[in-house]
C-alpha cells in the first residue's frame, strides 16, 4: 500500500518535545544529584507503576501521531498518483478493523444484536449486528465463544508477559529499581490487552456509540488528545515562566514591576473566560479563512494548537511567581554574588548559575500540572470551547454520551469507557507527580 | 487601615485597565467587526448591507480606537473601545448581542448562583477540614494511608463524572431529588440538594489533601510537641493548637474564593439547569455573544482583585503579628 506521510504541526511539536526529553535525560545522567533524585523515583513502587502506565499511554499517543494519507486506487487514466483526503495514523492502521467495522447505531459491549428494535420481516426485533458476533452461526454458542476467546486471550497475554519478563529480568535486577511493580503493571496490561485483542476480533468490546463507531477505538484515540494538551501546553508555559520569572527576580526595579503587573493582570482574568474568548476568536479566524487549511484534520489541528497556546498563556503565571521568589533567594547567595563580582554579564549569571538551580521547581510544577490539564481538556471540550468537535477526545466523548443516560434502558458503555481510560491516565499522572515531588523536593528528600 | 484599603483599590485600576485592553485586543484586533457580523449572520451569502445593519444595530459601526470624524472629546468617546470597554468601569455593560440588558440579567442571576455556591462553599469547607483533621489524628496508620489513597483516586476523576454519576444515582435510581431545574421560593431547596452534594463530593479529594499537608506541617512544629509533652490530649492539641494556627494558610486559599462565589460554577449550573451566572456565561459562549463574555471577564477580574484585598485584610484579624502598611 502506497502511503504519503503527513506531518501535522502538533505531531512535529510532540516529537520535538520527546526529543527534548531524551536530551534532558541524557544531561541528567551526568549530574550526580539528578541521578540520585531519579534513583529515588525508580525505587518508589507507585512511582514506577505509574511511570510504566504513562509510558503505555504515551505509546498509544505516539502511534496515533504518525500520520499518513493512503494512495487512492487508480481510476481511469490518471497520470499522477492521487492521495485520499482522509488522514490516517499508525494507530488507525493497527485498529483498522475497529475503525471501519461500524454498526448502524448503539450496541452493548460484546453484543450480537443492535440495541434498538427495528421493523424486520418477522415483526419488530433486535437485528443482528453487521460485525459484532457475525461469525457465530448460532447465537446460542455466544457464551462459549466469548469464554473461549477470553481464556485464549488471557493465555496469550500471560505468555507475552513471560517473554517480556524474561527479556527484562536481567536488566531490571542489576539496577536498583522497583521492578516488581513494573512487572505487575505489565502483567495486568498484557492480560487485559490479550483478552481485549482476542475479543475485539469478533465483537465490539466496549460496544458502539450512536453512529455505530466502536467505543474502544474512540477511547484509544482520545488518549492522544489528552496527552497533547497535557504536554504541548508546557512548550508555551516553560519558556515564558522561566524567562519572565527569573528576569523579574534577578533584575528587580521597574522590570520586576512590569512583569508582576503582567502576571497579576493575566491571573485576574478567570481562566475559563479567557480561554473561551480566545477560542471564539480562533473559531472566527478559521471560519473566515477557510482557504488556509486544506484538510479537516489540519483545521482541527490548528484549533488544538490554539487551545494549547491559550492554556499555556493562562498557566505560566503561577510557575513564574514561584521562580521569581526562588530567584530572589538565589541571587543573594555567595556563589552568585561572587560571579557578579567577577563581572560576569547578568544574562550569563542567570543562564549558568540561576536557571540550573531552579530545575526541581520547574520539574515538580510541570509534572503536577499535567493531570490538571488533561482534566481541563475534558471540561473545556464539554463546554464547547475545547478541541474541535470533530476531534475525538474525552470531552467530546462525554458530551456525546450525555443524553444516553436518559435513555431507557440506559446506554452506559461510552461513559464507562471514557471514565476508565481517563481515570487511569490521570491517576497515573497524579501518582507519578507525587513520587517526583517527593524525590526532588529538597524539603522532603533525605 | 483605610489608607491601605484606598491604596489597594487604586492599584486595582491599572490591572482592570490591563484586563480590559487584553479582552479588547482579543475581541477586536484579531477579528474585525465585519468578521464578527459574518460569523453571526452565517458565513455564506451575506450582503454588505446586512453586515452594515448588524454593526449599526449593535454599535460596532464606529472606528476602533480613534474617531477622526468626530470633534473634541468625541474623537475618543465615539469609538468601539470607549463604548464597549471603558464604559464597563462605570458598570455600564450595555446590551448583549441579542438585545437584552446585561446588567439586569446579571442582577437577576446572582441570586441562584449564590444559592448554590454558598452552601457548597461552607459545607465543602467543613467536610474537607474535618476529613483532613481525622486523617491527621490517625496519621501514619492504615486509616491515614487508605484516606490518602482515596483522595488521590477522587482527585483523578473528572468533575463531569461526579455530576453525571450523581444525577444517575441520586435522581434516576434512588429518586431522591429532581435531576435538574430550579424552583421558586422554598421549593428551590429541593432542586439545590443534588448540585450541592455533587459539588461537595467532587471537591473532597483535592481539598482534603491540601488541608492534610497544611495540618501535618503545623503538627510538626515545636509548640505542638510542647503541648503534647505537657500532657494535653491529642484532640485538644489538634483543635486548640494545630487548627487555630493553620488558619492563616487556610484563609489564603479560602477568602480569595469568596467573591468568585458570585460567578457560580460553569459546569454545575449548566448541568443542573440553574439560571445563575455560570450558565449565563456558558450560554453566551455557545451563542458566541461577545458582549456578555466581555462583561463576565471584567466582573470576574474585578472580583478576583477584591478577593486578594479581602485576604490581606483578613490576615490582620487572625494574626496579630501582621500589620498592614
Amino acid at each position: 500500500m502506497d502511503i504519503k506521510p503527513v506531518l501535522l504541526w502538533s505531531d512535529l511539536l510532540l516529537f520535538l518535545l520527546l526529543a527534548a526529553c531524551v536530551a534532558a535525560a541524557w544531561a541528567c545522567r551526568r549530574s550526580p544529584p539528578q541521578r540520585a533524585a531519579w534513583g529515588r523515583v525508580a525505587r518508589s513502587a507507585t512511582g514506577m507503576a505509574s511511570a510504566v502506565t504513562l509510558a503505555l499511554f504515551l505509546l498509544v499517543g505516539v502511534l496515533d501521531s504518525l500520520h499518513y494519507r493512503t494512495l487512492l486506487p487508480a481510476a481511469g487514466e490518471r497520470e499522477r498518483p492521487v492521495y485520499g483526503i482522509e488522514v490516517y495514523s499508525v494507530l488507525d492502521g493497527l485498529l483498522l478493523s475497529l475503525k471501519e467495522n461500524t454498526e448502524k447505531t448503539y450496541s452493548a459491549p460484546l453484543a450480537t444484536r443492535l440495541f434498538a428494535k427495528e421493523s424486520l420481516e418477522g415483526g419488530r426485533e433486535f437485528p443482528r449486528l453487521k460485525h459484532g458476533g457475525a461469525h457465530l452461526a448460532d447465537e446460542a454458542g455466544w457464551a462459549a465463544d466469548v469464554g473461549r476467546r477470553a481464556l485464549f486471550g488471557l493465555g496469550a497475554g500471560a505468555a507475552l508477559w513471560a517473554l517480556l519478563a524474561a527479556v527484562l529480568a536481567p536488566a531490571l535486577k542489576r539496577r536498583e529499581m522497583a521492578w516488581r511493580s513494573v512487572l505487575t503493571v505489565l502483567l495486568l496490561t498484557s492480560l487485559a490487552g490479550g483478552t481485549v485483542v482476542m475479543l475485539g476480533q469478533g465483537y465490539h468490546v466496549l460496544g458502539t456509540d450512536k453512529v455505530g463507531q466502536d467505543v474502544l477505538y474512540l477511547t484509544l484515540k482520545s488518549v492522544r488528545t489528552g496527552l497533547l494538551i497535557g504536554t504541548l501546553t508546557t512548550l508555551v508555559t516553560l519558556p515564558l515562566a522561566i524567562f519572565l520569572g527569573v528576569l523579574a527576580g534577578y533584575a528587580g526595579g521597574w522590570v520586576d514591576d512590569a512583569i508582576q503587573y503582567l502576571y497579576t493582570t493575566l491571573n485576574s482574568i478567570p481562566g475559563v473566560l479567557l480561554i473561551a474568548a480566545a477560542i471564539l476568536m480562533m473559531q472566527v479566524l478559521i471560519d473566515t479563512h477557510p482557504d488556509a487549511f486544506s484538510t479537516a484534520a489540519e483545521r482541527a489541528d490548528a484549533r488544538l494548537l490554539a487551545l494549547c497556546l491559550i492554556l499555556g498563556m493562562t498557566s505560566w503565571t503561577g510557575l513564574a511567581r514561584l521562580l521569581r521568589a526562588e530567584t530572589l533567594k538565589l541571587r543573594e547567595l555567595e556563589y552568585v554574588q561572587a560571579a557578579r563580582a567577577f563581572g560576569i554579564a547578568p544574562l550569563a549569571v542567570m543562564v549558568r548559575h540561576i536557571v540550573p538551580n531552579l530545575g526541581h521547581i520547574v520539574l515538580i510544577a510541570l509534572v503536577m500540572d499535567f493531570s490538571g490539564l488533561v482534566l481541563a481538556e475534558a471540561v473545556l471540550s464539554y463546554v464547547g470551547i475545547g478541541v474541535d468537535p470533530s476531534t475525538i477526545s474525552f470531552g467530546t466523548m462525554i458530551n456525546a454520551a450525555r443524553m444516553e443516560l436518559a435513555r431507557e434502558p440506559m446506554v452506559w458503555w461510552t461513559l464507562v469507557g471514557a471514565f476508565l481510560f481517563m481515570f487511569l491516565l490521570v491517576l497515573a499522572a497524579n501518582l507519578l507527580a507525587d513520587a517526583v515531588r517527593e524525590a526532588f523536593d529538597p524539603r522532603t528528600a533525605p | 487601615m483605610l489608607a491601605y484599603i484606598l491604596r489597594r483599590l487604586f492599584y486595582a485600576v491599572p490591572i482592570l485597565l490591563g484586563v480590559n485592553l487584553i479582552t479588547f485586543a482579543l475581541f477586536f484586533v484579531v477579528n474585525t467587526p465585519d468578521d464578527m457580523a459574518r460569523m453571526q449572520l452565517g458565513v455564506k451569502r451575506v450582503t454588505p448591507e446586512a453586515i452594515a445593519k448588524w454593526k449599526a444595530e449593535r454599535g460596532y459601526d464606529k472606528p476602533l480606537l480613534w474617531n477622526e470624524a468626530a470633534a473634541g472629546g468625541g474623537r475618543f468617546t465615539e469609538t468601539v473601545f470607549f463604548a464597549k470597554s471603558v464604559r464597563m468601569f462605570a458598570f455600564d455593560f450595555g446590551r448583549a448581542d441579542d438585545g437584552r440588558d446585561i446588567a439586569a440579567e446579571i442582577r437577576q442571576r446572582m441570586g441562584p448562583s449564590l444559592a448554590v455556591a454558598l452552601p457548597v462553599f461552607l459545607l465543602g469547607l467543613w467536610v474537607t477540614i474535618s476529613f483532613a483533621l481525622m486523617l491527621v489524628f490517625f496519621r501514619a496508620t492504615y486509616l491515614d494511608l487508605a484516606g490518602t489513597v482515596l483522595c488521590v483516586a477522587m482527585m483523578s476523576i473528572s468533575g463531569l463524572f461526579y455530576i453525571i454519576g450523581g444525577q444517575w444515582l441520586i435522581s434516576k435510581i434512588w429518586h431522591l431529588a429532581p435531576i435538574s431545574g430550579y424552583g421558586q421560593g422554598l421549593d428551590t431547596a429541593r432542586f439545590l440538594v443534588l448540585p450541592v452534594i455533587v459539588s461537595v463530593i467532587g471537591g473532597i479529594g483535592s481539598g482534603t489533601r491540601w488541608y492534610r499537608t497544611l495540618f501535618l506541617e503545623e503538627a510538626g512544629r515545636d509548640y505542638v510537641r510542647t503541648a503534647r509533652a505537657k500532657g494535653l490530649t491529642e484532640t485538644a492539641v489538634l483543635f486548640g493548637h494545630v487548627l487555630r494556627n493553620a488558619l492563616i494558610p487556610i484563609l489564603t486559599g479560602v477568602v480569595v474564593l469568596i467573591p468568585s462565589l458570585f460567578m457560580g460554577s460553569l459546569l454545575v449550573e449548566s448541568f443542573f439547569g440553574i439560571p445563575g451566572l455560570g450558565s449565563y456565561t456558558i450560554e453566551a459562549i455557545n451563542a458566541q455573544d461577545f458582549a456578555v463574555v466581555r462583561a463576565m471577564v471584567f466582573i470576574g477580574a474585578g472580583l478576583y482583585i477584591l478577593g486578594l484585598l479581602l485576604t490581606d485584610l483578613s490576615y490582620t484579624l487572625v494574626d496579630p503579628r501582621v500589620r498592614l502598611s
